[in-house]
């Protein structure tokens, strides 16, 4: 494990990658950082768009281009981008089923000293909700760049989400990435739980199982880098080796990746269910400030916590 | 301003395309009576004589996109095109029903001819922005008209777009503003008053004018001239009546939507078109 480049840079700098590649690729921003994109301004002027603070056109406008055979990556920060446009995402996007990728800046808690109103902690219950929509949360800024390169070929809308920055590498470029399947990030050799994680989170649960084994336990962890549409197969085949599965998510425990996880298993008919827990942050606007590892450490959502939670509830 | 025009009486084909509607509000028993009536003149000019468009090739790259942004008004839209033969006409008796393509609001992929889902109000416009820097990143010549509701343009997401079509110059864009002085809750004035509505539309940097919306030969001439002005979105505000054709609907904010028509209703809706059966 190193510790990684900005996902975030990474995953802009692939737009422009993508567009060479790609006549359809456009990208279409809020109003965001003097010179983002400077070079695919400079070198493809009518494909790159800077429209103002105003999400709710962006996102339209995102939709009629799509009509008319364009792919735009949309980009702007995450709460905004999924709050405030809504119902052009409900309507103008997914209604139409149209390829538009809605890249978000600081998904979960990453604006901690902004405050509660940069925060976008409900961003997988809501995406998840719209049918059509797929939401992608990657661990890393090289999962990024697999991710990117396939978001050329998906048809569906997707939802981006993009992590602080920095983030540690988990990914490994040996086991192959596509979207919708989850990929194993630690296999025991008798696990006792399986850790199920996306995004940024990855890496901790990574860490809390380093730390259950050292304690005797055994954890798997499946890193479900695709929230939506969820791999079925590959968490139903998993959980029915272990006694608990756990998810681990920065978002509230509403509606997001632990409750796609349970929906999962408690319709699959599995002949013995394991037991199961969300861990995530509570039903509440945040109070405190600081920066994302303080609110996660707050909320229980380090390593050291997320591994007593486990033995715990075990 | 609020303007009221001395509109020429409703010729056969303005009749005709009315009884259409009518059709369909019986096939549906229920729809939105005013809604769909205010903007058959503006409709018809825009499918018989200026639109580029090819009901054998509804998705033709170079066609000009229609968007009915009130997608409220979809039985005069529903009636244009089943007119012009995007399809049957019998489409019209299940309006609304469980499995036919006319719904309440017009589909993108269910109705041949449709540019774009809408219903929620205020989303029209931004889509056709889209679609005409889609023509523009493509060098093709094809404009895009966006029919939008007076009622609609309270929406904050229609100023947004418009701020973005006038940056861009977009003089491939053309919104209609079916301006019939009412809305569901009453009129326009009382409830959101848009007033000085073509003022706004040209601080926004449209090219904007003002006509009759009923006045086919004068819809004619207006919609023949845009863009307006060279390197400008247009807006055009269409000055109508709400209910327009059925007198006892028209200026009537109670026939804004009506449903569970009795059968005598529907025939004096038909006798002030002139037919007895559509």
């Amino acid at each position: 494990m190193h510790w990684g480049w900005s996902m975030r840079k990474t995953c802009i700098d692939m737009i422009h990658v993508l567009a060479k590649r790609d006549p359809r690729v456009v990208f279409i921003g809020s109003d965001l950082s003097p010179g983002l994109l400077g070079d695919m301004k400079a070198e493809m002027p009518s494909r790159h768009y800077m429209e103002g603070v105003a999400e709710m056109n962006v996102v339209g406008i995102a939709a009629g281009m799509a009509l008319d055979g364009y792919m735009p990556y949309v980009n702007t920060i995450a709460t905004f981008l999924t709050r405030r446009c809504y119902e052009q995402v409900a309507l103008d996007v997914c209604l139409h089923h149209l390829p538009v990728r809605l890249v978000a800046n600081g998904g979960g808690v990453v604006y901690a000293p902004l405050g509660p109103t940069h925060l976008a902690v409900e961003d997988f219950a809501i995406m998840c909700a719209l049918p059509n929509m797929t939401v992608v949360a990657v661990s890393d800024h090289e999962e990024m760049k697999r991710f990117m390169d396939q978001s050329l070929h998906w048809p569906d809308p997707i939802y981006i989400r993009l992590g602080k920055g920095g983030d540690p590498v988990i990914s490994d470029p040996d086991k192959p990435f596509a979207i919708g399947k989850g990929i194993m990030v630690r296999e025991d050799l008798s696990p006792r739980v399986l850790i199920v994680s996306t995004g940024v989170m990855s890496a901790r649960c990574l860490e809390a199982a380093g730390l259950l084994a050292a304690r005797g336990c055994g954890a798997d962890v499946l890193h479900m880098h695709t929230v939506k549409p969820l791999d079925r197969e590959l968490l139903i085949e998993r959980s029915a080796r272990v006694e608990a599965v756990i998810s681990v998510e920065e978002h509230t425990v509403i509606g997001g990746l632990g409750s796609a996880v349970i929906d999962c298993l408690v319709g699959a008919s599995l002949p013995r269910l394991p037991k199961m827990k969300k861990l995530g942050l509570p039903d509440m606007f945040m109070t405190n400030y600081g920066v994302q590892d303080d609110l996660l450490e707050i909320h229980g959502l380090q390593p050291p916590s997320i591994a007593q939670s486990v033995l715990d509830f075990l | 301003m609020e303007k009221l025009y001395n509109s020429p009486a409703l010729d056969d084909r303005s009749k005709y395309l009315r009884s259409l509607i009518v059709r369909g509000l019986a096939g549906g028993n229920r729809g939105h009576v005013g809604s769909s009536m205010s903007p058959v003149e503006v409709l018809r000019v825009l499918y018989d004589d200026i639109l580029h468009h090819d009901p054998e090739q509804p998705a033709m790259k170079d066609r000009d996109r229609c968007i009915l942004s009130k997608g409220h008004g979809c039985l005069a839209l529903y009636a244009l095109l089943a007119d012009k033969g995007y399809f049957p006409m019998e489409e019209l008796d299940r309006f609304c029903h469980r499995d036919g393509i006319l719904g309440g609001h017009p589909e993108y992929g269910k109705v041949p001819g449709v540019e774009a889902s809408t219903g929620a109000l205020g989303h029209g416009l931004s889509i056709g922005v889209g679609m005409a820097l889609a023509a523009r990143m493509d060098d093709r010549t094809n404009r895009v008209f966006v029919i939008m509701g007076d009622g609609e343009i309270n929406e904050g997401s229609v100023w947004e777009a418009a701020m973005s079509a006038g940056k861009h110059k977009l003089d491939n864009l053309t919104a209609i503003i079916d301006y019939n002085k009412i809305q569901s809750a009453g009129m326009t004035r009382d409830i959101q008053n848009l007033e000085p509505l073509a003022d706004k539309w040209a601080s926004f940097g449209f090219g904007v004018t003002e006509m009759d919306g009923h006045n086919v030969e004068t819809i004619r001439s207006t919609l023949s001239r845009v863009p307006l002005v060279s390197r400008k979105p247009t807006a055009i505000i269409s000055h109508s009546v709400k209910g327009k054709g059925i007198p006892f609907a028209e200026g009537d904010p109670k026939w804004h939507h009506h449903s569970k028509f009795d059968p005598e209703t529907l025939q004096e809706m038909r006798r002030a078109l002139g037919v007895v059966d559509a």
